[in-house]
C-alpha cells in the first residue's frame, strides 16, 4: 500500500506523519486519508473534486496526477507547489 | 457593550478595543492567512470571517459573540458538476462580501464570490446554496474582471423594511435586483457609464464596474456607488442613478460609507485615475458630502501630509451605527479612527499588514 505524508503547512487539518493506506491511484489514496481527516478534503482539492491548483502531488519523486496509478509501496508527498499563495 | 474593530488583512484578522491610549490591539487571529471579508451580525452578534489560504482555497469561519471562539464552517461552494462539464465547472476562487439578512430571518446570511455568484445559508453558514437565478443571467457572458481574473460581487444590499429585496453590485456585471428573495433579477444600473468600453457599450448597464454600493439604513433606497468611472447616487433603489460631480482631488477611488441616518451624508477616499491608483499627488485625504453629493469637505485632520501613498480598498472604510465613528485602513497597512465623522483622524497602527476590510463589532 503506499505511503504519504502531507507537507506541515496542512498540520491542522492532516495526519501528523506519513501513513500507509490502501489506494491504487493517487486520488483513492487521499480518499483514504480524507475517510479519517474530512476537514482535509477541501484544502487538497475543490468542490470539483480537481486538485487545487497551487497544491503539489508526488509519487516516488516525479510529479503526479491526482488520477495517475501508483505502484505498490509508493512514496505520495502531498505538497504546496511555490506558485501562487 | 463596548465597540469593537475588526481588521482582515493579508496576515489575518486583528481586533481592536477602544481605550484611553486610544484603539489598541487585543486579539490576532488566523495568523498568517489573508482574511478578505468579515461579518458583524447586529441581530445575534455572530462573527464571521472569510479567509483565502492562497494554495488551500478559500475557508470561512465563525465566532459566536465576542470573536473568542472561531469554529471552521462550510464555505459557499458550487454543486459538484455545476453546469454539466465537470472540468470546466465553477470553484469559489474568493470570498468577497458578506451580509445578514433580514431582521425575520435569524438564520440567513449572503455570500458574495468571485466568480460572480451570491450564495445564501439560511443556518448562519452552516450550509450554501448557490442562487442560480443569478448565475443563469444571459448578460453573464458580457461580465468580465475588475483587478481579479473574474467578475465578483463586493456588495450585498438587503432592504431592512424587505427581507426578500436586495440589491447587489458587481466587479464588471452592473447592480442587480431582486425583490423575491434572488429567484428573479433585474438590471438596475441605468446613468451608470463606463469610460473603459467603446463608445456605443458606455452605457451597457451589464458592464459597470461599481467598486462598492452602500444604502443608508434608515432611507434604504437612497445608494450610493464609488464606481470606476465616479460617484453616482441613486434614489429609487439602484435602477436609475446619477452622476455626482464637482469631488475634490478625484472622483476616482473604491470605498465608500454612508451615515445610518443621513442619507445625504456620504464618505469617500480619492485616488488618482484608474490608471495609476495612488493618492493624488501623495495627497491622502476623505472626502465628505452632507448635502447628497451637491458640495464636499475635503478632511485632512490627524492624516500623513503627503507624499502619502496609501489605498483604500472597497471594504476597508465603515462608519459605526452611531454615524460618527468611523474607521479606514489601507493597502499599505496603515489603520486610523475618528470619533467625529471625519473631522479628524487618529492613527491606530501604522505597521499593520496590508489592509482589505474593517468592520465594527460590538
Amino acid at each position: 500500500m503506499p505511503r504519504i505524508t502531507f507537507t506541515a503547512h496542512l498540520r491542522r487539518w492532516a495526519p501528523s506523519g506519513p501513513v500507509i493506506v490502501p489506494g491504487t491511484t493517487v486520488r483513492l489514496a487521499l480518499e483514504s486519508v480524507f475517510a479519517e481527516y474530512p476537514a482535509l478534503r477541501l484544502y487538497v482539492l475543490d468542490e470539483q473534486r480537481r486538485l487545487r491548483k497551487h497544491v503539489a502531488l508526488f509519487v516516488d519523486g516525479t510529479r503526479a496526477a491526482l488520477d495517475d496509478a501508483v505502484p505498490q509501496n509508493a512514496e505520495i508527498y502531498v505538497l504546496q507547489a511555490l506558485s501562487g499563495g | 457593550m463596548a465597540l469593537k474593530l475588526l481588521v482582515g488583512t493579508r496576515k489575518g484578522l486583528f481586533m481592536l478595543e477602544d481605550g484611553l491610549g486610544g484603539w489598541a490591539i487585543t486579539r490576532h487571529d488566523f495568523v498568517g492567512t489573508p482574511v478578505t471579508s468579515l461579518l458583524h451580525d447586529p441581530r445575534n452578534g455572530m462573527y464571521y470571517a472569510a479567509l483565502n489560504h492562497g494554495h488551500f482555497g478559500v475557508k470561512l469561519h465563525r465566532s459566536e459573540p465576542g470573536g473568542a471562539a472561531w469554529e471552521e464552517v462550510s464555505p459557499p461552494a458550487f454543486p459538484e458538476g455545476f453546469g454539466g462539464d465537470a472540468a470546466k465547472a465553477p470553484a469559489v476562487s474568493l470570498i468577497w462580501s458578506l451580509a445578514s439578512g433580514g431582521a425575520d430571518r435569524p438564520g440567513q446570511i449572503w455570500a458574495g464570490t468571485i466568480p460572480g455568484a451570491l450564495f445564501r445559508s439560511d443556518d448562519r453558514g452552516g450550509s450554501w446554496v448557490l442562487v442560480e437565478g443569478l448565475w443563469l443571467q444571459e448578460s453573464r457572458a458580457r461580465w468580465f474582471g475588475g483587478g481579479y481574473d473574474d467578475p465578483g460581487i463586493h456588495s450585498i444590499l438587503i432592504d431592512p423594511r424587505d427581507s426578500d429585496s436586495m440589491v447587489v453590485g458587481i466587479s464588471c456585471g452592473g447592480v442587480w435586483l431582486s425583490r423575491d428573495g434572488g429567484a428573479s433579477w433585474t438590471l438596475g444600473g441605468q446613468g451608470l457609464v463606463a469610460a473603459y468600453m467603446p463608445p456605443e457599450a458606455r452605457f451597457d448597464p451589464a458592464v459597470q464596474d461599481p467598486h462598492r454600493i452602500v444604502a443608508c439604513p434608515a432611507a434604504p433606497d437612497r445608494l450610493w456607488t464609488q464606481h470606476h468611472n465616479g460617484v453616482f447616487r441613486s434614489e429609487d433603489g439602484g435602477a436609475n442613478w446619477s452622476q455626482v460631480v464637482g469631488l475634490p482631488l478625484s472622483d476616482f477611488g473604491f470605498a465608500v460609507a454612508v451615515h445610518p441616518a443621513r442619507p445625504d451624508t456620504a464618505w469617500f477616499v480619492p485616488a488618482e485615475s484608474d490608471e495609476k491608483r495612488i493618492p493624488l499627488d501623495g495627497q491622502f485625504v476623505v472626502t465628505r458630502t452632507r448635502d447628497g453629493g451637491y458640495s464636499f469637505e475635503t478632511l485632512r485632520r490627524g492624516l500623513p501630509l503627503p507624499p502619502a501613498y496609501d489605498l483604500v480598498y472597497r471594504h476597508a472604510l465603515e462608519v459605526a451605527p452611531d454615524g460618527k465613528t468611523l474607521a479606514m485602513g489601507s493597502s499599505t497597512g496603515s489603520l486610523w479612527t475618528s470619533a467625529d465623522g471625519g473631522e479628524a483622524w487618529q492613527l491606530a497602527n501604522a505597521h499593520l499588514p496590508p489592509i482589505a476590510c474593517v468592520t465594527f463589532a460590538t
